[in-house]
């Protein structure tokens, strides 16, 4: 890794669950993100997996201050996010942008193309009024939409247009992170390939850095240099895409792993079946999150969370067994 | 030959009748089911999948939606021309039908148990003792923890995945012969949709059920299923067994599909797109539908629609690249 862009450490985000109206009586904490520790390098792609409510999209809205932390620090290019303000925080907001899962949601139906590409650079007024107009025909170019399609509405396009739109929108400001937040998974099939070798050229030719949320475990290995394995709010294992595929070591990447669906009918894995479902992240027990459904759990799981230690070069997972 | 397949569907036509004009949303399609086999249809969304489910049990929305064509045999008996009450001693005991959101086909005001005892009451007329029995034999068939518990509990106090497997003990509760499941994981996470493909292979193979099943996914097709048919703007464009279309596949429209994917066991710096969108089912192009994306097109594919071709025993193709030579 040359040069680190995001450098997440000890992040925490913990929601308090309360009850009453004015005495407000706290039951506890949703521990929505734990102790989360990563780092992003410049230009790459960081994927993240889990499954629904492990907090994925927690962590990324803490990077977009969509959410302030509970603890822990974020690192943009060396500065500590949650300390910006004015001037500065206007161009950290410009230079993150996000892409989110549904075109037909985070798009508003009541603007133009045009004016939906405009809003992140107005807001941030990183570059004059007057060249808007040309930097909106330059990325509507770069994703491969008609230079006349900033006139129209949203509900002209069809979905993988419409995702183009909102990689565009996204690009305006000339960010140097783009959030991916499941970007393929409301396509379909034929329009997702087309949209991700969008996304690898965009990423080739501009430089800039994705942290790639997305369950589909073949879209982000295909994406990803590095993968991040969350569940429960705990980063469990991280390690470069080939590597986490081919030498999983967390007992939950392994099951993950073998539940993902085969590429072709005689790609029978053995099936790893964790018993039970995820349980909920509100007040857990002290030790490993997977205590309880783990294969391999030992007495000392129970008791206290294992740390997130490097086994090899760049591989690192939270598991007494290593 | 024909007895033992369990379903039979001859040319069916389901049309639409709308105000930009005819919507041929399922335009003579044709398949055969046996009994224990899992077909997969597969297609993009508005390919007309789901129609021909919904065809099958002859529950296509009404006025707008009506089937103008074809035959539906099940068990040797065509389904068309049923009437409404007829339809209704099939649907839920004979066949039933699983859909994609387990929150929406399942009440939220009445307990689980209720729900299952449901098709229970009303096809099997069991004494009431004996129904509650059912459906604890029904939870514990699908893998429900401490059923007795379970049953008296409302959906939401359940996770998706239980949910799911909740309206799976509703619908085989009265031992149907054919399982229509239309997305029936699309809702669900990794981990817990390989639990309930694993379920519904288990009790399929218990019961010698004919399943089918709808999916955009061509994951859960390689894993599931025996015989898969595509499906391209209202016609099935390739059908055959699941290992000729994956190691084999005729149809271009096939080829691109699984060359779309991203494969987790090779490294692959860009995937192969197909250009365009899927037509709009009101504005057909003439000829062949997939024409105007097909990397291989011909002249001819744009004036008239190819007929059916034979490729090797039950895999069949409907393009011009394969008509002239080997037909016949």
């Amino acid at each position: 890794m040359d040069k680190i862009l995001v450098e997440a450490r000890n992040v925490k985000k913990y929601f308090p669950v309360t009850s009453g109206v004015i005495f407000l009586k706290n039951f506890g904490f949703i521990k929505a993100v734990d102790d989360v520790s990563f780092d992003i390098g410049k230009g790459e792609t960081f994927g993240l997996v889990g499954e629904s409510g492990c907090g994925k999209t927690t962590t990324a809205k803490l990077i977009l201050l969509l959410e302030p932390m509970t603890g822990g620090t974020i690192r943009f290019d060396g500065q500590d996010i949650s300390k910006l303000s004015g001037p500065a925080l206007k161009e950290y907001r410009a230079s993150v942008q996000a892409v989110f899962q549904d075109p037909f949601s985070s798009l508003s139906p009541r603007m133009r193309v045009g004016d939906i590409i405009a809003e992140p650079i107005i807001v941030s007024a990183s570059i004059p009024r007057n060249a808007i107009k040309d930097r909106i025909a330059e990325v509507l170019n770069v994703v491969g939409l008609r230079h006349d399609a900033h006139e129209l509405y949203p509900h002209e396009f069809s979905g993988g247009q419409r995702q183009r739109i909102a990689v565009a929108r996204a690009l305006a400001s000339n960010p140097q992170l783009i959030i991916l937040d499941e970007p393929v998974s409301a396509l379909d099939v034929s329009i997702r390939a087309q949209i991700m070798n969008l996304l690898h050229d965009i990423q080739q030719d501009l430089g800039v850095t994705y942290l790639l949320i997305a369950h589909n475990l073949a879209v982000v290995k295909h994406m990803s240099k590095t993968i991040g394995v969350m569940y429960l709010g705990k980063l469990v294992e991280v390690a470069e895409s080939e590597e986490l595929y081919l030498h999983p070591l967390h007992p939950y990447t392994q099951a993950l792993l073998s539940a993902a669906l085969p590429s072709h009918p005689d790609d029978q894995r053995e099936e790893i079946v964790l018993p039970g479902e995820v349980s909920t992240p509100f007040n857990p027990p002290p030790g490993c999150r997977l205590y309880r459904r783990c294969f391999s759990a030992m007495p000392i799981c129970a008791e206290d969370d294992p740390p997130l230690k490097e086994v090899s070069s760049g591989h690192f997972v939270s598991c007494y067994l290593y | 030959m024909s007895s033992e397949n369990v379903l039979e569907v001859k040319d069916l036509k389901t049309y639409f009748f709308t105000n930009r004009g005819v919507v041929k949303a399922v335009d003579g399609v044709s398949f055969r089911l046996k009994a224990g086999e899992t077909l997969g249809l597969v297609g993009e969304s508005g390919c007309g999948k789901s129609i021909t489910c919904l065809s099958i049990l002859k529950l296509v929305p009404a006025p707008a939606g009506r089937i103008v064509g074809g035959e539906i045999i099940f068990e040797g008996e065509n389904l068309l021309p049923k009437s409404e009450r007829e339809m209704r001693r099939i649907r839920g005991r004979k066949i039933s039908m699983i859909l994609q959101d387990p929150m929406v086909s399942l009440n939220p005001l009445y307990t689980t148990g209720e729900q299952v005892a449901e098709p229970v009451k009303i096809h099997q007329k069991l004494a009431p003792n004996l129904v509650w029995e059912k459906v604890k034999e029904m939870l514990g068939l699908v893998k429900i923890p401490s059923p007795e518990v379970r049953m008296k509990e409302y959906p939401h106090q359940m996770s998706g995945g239980m949910r799911q497997r909740i309206v799976g003990a509703m619908v085989l509760s009265c031992q149907p012969r054919l399982l229509i499941a239309d997305e029936p994981t699309t809702s669900l996470d990794v981990t817990i949709q390989a639990q309930f493909l694993k379920l519904l292979k288990e009790i399929q193979q218990e019961q010698n059920l004919s399943m089918i099943i709808v999916t955009h996914d061509l994951g859960i097709i390689a894993k599931v299923c025996d015989r898969v048919a595509v499906m391209y703007a209202g016609r099935i464009v390739e059908n055959g067994d699941v290992r000729e279309i994956f190691y084999s596949p005729a149809h271009p429209y096939t080829k691109a599909l699984l060359g779309s994917l991203p494969k987790m066991e090779v490294k692959e710096e860009r995937l192969y797109t197909i250009e365009g969108q899927p037509p709009e089912l009101h504005d057909l192009p003439p000829g062949c539908s997939f024409s105007p994306r097909c990397p291989n097109v011909k002249e001819i594919c744009k004036q008239e629609y190819p007929p059916q071709s034979i490729i090797k025993d039950e895999h069949l193709v409907h393009c011009w690249l394969f008509t002239s030579s080997k037909d016949k």
